[in-house]
């Protein structure tokens, strides 16, 4: 037992030593993170003090980019369900070895929703009555509560998974099945329930009718399933490039047939939402009016959406054509479908909810600069944690960080970041079997 | 984009192991280095903690929440809450616990025909209620609405003529409905807002944890949020205060008209009742069936509750002269 922990720990410290190794590419990307997060930091110190007064909110809008970040990120974290279900249902192979990538994308990504939360609270010295057990946990009356039980538990069930394959790969013995396949269709399920449950966080809201659409749910799951593995199909690329970790161009194009039907459920359900709003034309339009057209000469979101129309039809097109199985043009469908779900997702989705307020008033909402650099702070935070988890499991997927090694300096492992050609490395494992 | 060879300057010999102690220094020095300038970095980054005033004390921090409050611990709380508004306001308060009375459920009721939009019952309910001034919170919304049309998109909430009321228009007041049925209290996650026996919407300021779920799904814009410090001059304090009601609010919490509970649950009218020149407003008991809120809603042909469709059933009840 007490080897074990030793063991373990010994684990962590080798995979924390990692961490702060890498080339100058690397070093400069974490540098670069660090100081958007440290101005994100600052940001947050001045609302801490002043208030949310010092963001674009008010009591008409009075949730902005912190719930319209969170809720797109949500949808992220639900994508990697999308690399999960191929492998374990289908058992697809060529996704086998990069499911790992998709969870640890989920756990970065929940990590961002997490803080996108605890930014927008006012008082988040009082977070500790949101604990079940020890605060007042409305369960199962509040949407928000069930929110909290749901990204939690899923971002824990992730990282088990990944966790523990990890370390069994670092020891070098096979995972006992019982130890993580159960958990794995768990998570297929939970990765569902946590974009459902916050599409029902505003569905449940009978006073805002832009919200009060049983469309909203489907919505939510058809365009994370789009943004979600179009980031993946993107990330992998990067890994590949950045790294000697091999990925083939064939799993990519299998991302590529999911992103595919996802983008044409999510552009048929759009067109449904709108066909119901603008054909009957009843009192309910206004926040939709207000959104495509604008009201009463406020107008400030129609260029956005208008533009994330044009990015989902566009990526839409390409993605169905065969031009997208070229990885140039696939990527560009990625970014497009990314960007213009980004938008629709976000703001689309959550400030026209509010206008007009529900007594007609119309009081627009721009996010202020302090707002503006908190998002980037957590942004930049996600994106350094899903590089640090990269970087620690990498060599271990690959075999150079492992038990079998472990008296031996890790030194080697200064040029692992990169494409080099090292004698020291170990034999390139390139079916990895998780 | 070239490889990069980590040991090309010859500071390790291959990678391999035995140039470990050179390494092991210089990547000591350097990740020495790089910890002590992000710690730096980061204490330079909290700066703005410097300007904090308000800190929460240790017994807020732990205060339980409202129904779970003993009789001993409430009266500590209040304790408490007369220090902190003695030493901001310099005034002393008298701080009270109200609980609802047996056999009470207050409705208000509100004839449209009568307002004449001079929001005198804004401006009362402010000074009874301890709002911030500066921004200031308003609890009541005058609309000033066209004749024959109820759809309150036409109305304006900016009017500022300065006689009232004005020829084809008429007015029309929005505060918390009290709802029967309160959105509010169902989507609250630490349940800092619920509804008590006489009616009554309460908020614990002590335990919201400002999410702002509950200001989202109220359809009658009521709910206010302190998106900054409240500030009240000291001599605009209303000493009179409960605990649910209006004792000075903090930074981050929710807010909202809860019909003067320190008024009406000690037997007085609330404040916009009873500035009110033309005598628009009527509140009581609805249990009471000779109370005049029962006569009025037991003999008007025709009542309008807000956004009867939601059926959120609000407690408030707008009639007409007809
Ligand atoms: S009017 Fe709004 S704040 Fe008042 S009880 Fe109803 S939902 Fe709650
Ligand atoms: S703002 Fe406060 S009262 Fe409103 S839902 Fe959140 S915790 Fe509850």
């Amino acid at each position: 037992m007490i080897n074990a922990t030793k063991n373990y720990f010994h684990f962590l410290w080798r995979c924390g030593r990692i961490a702060f190794v890498g080339d100058w590419r690397y070093y400069a990307w974490m540098g670069i993170l660090s100081v958007i997060i440290l101005l994100g930091i600052n940001a947050y110190a001045k609302q801490f003090v002043h208030g949310l007064m010092v963001t674009g909110m008010s009591d008409q809008v009075s949730w902005g980019v912190y719930i319209a970040n969170f809720t797109f990120i949500v949808g992220v974290a639900a994508a990697a369900a999308m690399l999960v279900i191929p492998v374990y249902i289908y058992d697809n192979k060529e996704l086998h070895d990069l499911v790992i990538f998709g969870e640890l994308l989920a756990v970065a990504a929940i990590l961002m929703c997490l803080a996108f939360v605890t930014v927008d609270l006012g008082r988040p010295d009082r977070f500790w009555h949101l604990i079940p057990g020890i605060g007042k946990f409305n369960f199962p009356g509040s949407m928000l509560s069930w929110d909290v039980i749901v990204l939690n538990g899923y971002l824990l069930l992730n990282v088990h998974i990944c966790g523990y394959l990890l370390y069994c790969r670092y020891q070098g013995r096979t995972p006992s099945k019982w130890f993580y396949i159960p958990f794995v269709f768990l998570a297929i399920g939970w990765a569902i329930s946590i974009h459902t449950v916050t599409a029902f966080l505003y569905v449940g809201l009978g006073g805002r009718p832009f919200w009060n659409a049983s469309i909203v749910g489907p919505r939510f799951l058809a365009s994370a399933f789009t943004a979600g593995p179009a980031i993946i199909i993107l990330a992998l690329q990067v890994i590949r490039h950045v790294t000697d970790y091999r990925i083939s161009d064939k799993a990519l194009l299998t991302l590529r047939s999911i992103v595919q039907v996802s983008m044409l459920i999510n552009v048929f359900l759009l067109f449904n939402e709108v066909f119901k709003e603008f054909y009957t034309r009843t009192s309910h339009v206004a926040a939709s009016n207000y959104l495509y057209f604008g009201l009463h000469g406020f107008h400030a979101l129609v260029p956005w959406i208008w533009t994330a129309i044009l990015f989902n039809i566009v990526a839409m097109f390409i993605l169905v054509l065969p031009m997208s199985k070229s990885l140039k043009y696939l990527n560009v469908a990625c970014v497009l479908a990314i960007v213009g779900i980004w938008i629709e997702k976000g703001m689309g989705l959550v400030i026209p909810g509010f206008i007009p307020s529900p007594l007609g008033e119309m009081v627009e909402y721009t996010p202020s600069l302090n707002e503006t650099l908190v998002c980037l702070g957590i942004w930049a935070f996600g994106l350094l944690a899903y590089t640090l988890f990269l970087r620690m499991s990498i060599p271990i997927l690959q075999g150079r960080i492992a038990k079998s090694n472990e008296g031996a300096s890790d030194d080697h492992l200064f040029a692992a970041g990169q494409k080099s050609d090292q004698t020291t490395a170990s034999p390139h494992v390139t079916t990895t079997h998780i | 984009m070239t490889p990069n060879p980590p040991c090309s300057s010859g500071a390790c010999n291959g990678g391999g192991g035995n140039g470990n102690g050179g390494m092991n220094r210089r990547s000591f020095l350097r990740t020495s280095g790089v910890l002590a300038s992000g710690i730096a970095a980061l204490a330079a980054s909290l700066a703005p903690l410097r300007d904090l005033t308000d800190y929460t004390s240790a017994a807020e921090f732990m205060q339980k929440h409202y129904k779970e409050l003993s009789k001993d611990d409430m009266d500590k709380v209040l304790d408490r809450i007369t220090r902190e508004v003695e030493k901001q306001y310099a005034i002393r308060p008298h701080v009270k616990d109200y609980k609802p009375m047996d056999g009470v459920e207050f409705v208000y009721c509100l004839n449209l025909t009568r307002c004449i939009g001079c929001r005198k019952c804004v401006h009362a309910c402010v000074a009874e209620n301890n709002q911030s001034r500066d921004p200031e919170i308003q609890y009541i919304r005058v609309l000033k609405m066209p004749h024959g049309s109820f759809d309150m998109e036409k109305g304006d909430h900016n009017y500022s003529t300065p006689t009232v009321p004005e020829k084809g228009f008429f007015y029309m007041p929005v505060q918390c409905q009290q709802c029967k049925n309160p959105p509010c209290v169902k989507v609250c996650p630490v349940e800092a807002t619920w509804q008590e026996t006489d009616g009554i919407t309460v908020i614990d300021y002590d335990w919201c944890i400002g999410c702002r779920y509950c200001e989202a799904a109220c359809p009658y814009f009521a709910r206010r949020f302190n998106w900054t410090k409240p500030s009240i001059p000291k001599d605009s304090i209303n000493p009179e205060m409960s605990y649910l009601g209006n004792r000075p609010r903090k930074q981050g919490v929710m807010e909202k008209c809860h019909f003067c509970i320190q008024r009406t649950r000690a037997g007085k009218y609330p404040a916009c009742l009873e500035v009110c020149p033309a005598g628009a407003r009527k509140f009581g008991n609805i249990l009471d069936p000779n109370s005049e809120v029962s006569y009025i809603l037991r003999t008007k042909k025709v009542f309008v509750q807000l956004k009867e469709e939601l059926g959120t059933s609000p407690r408030f009840f707008y009639y007409f002269d007809v």
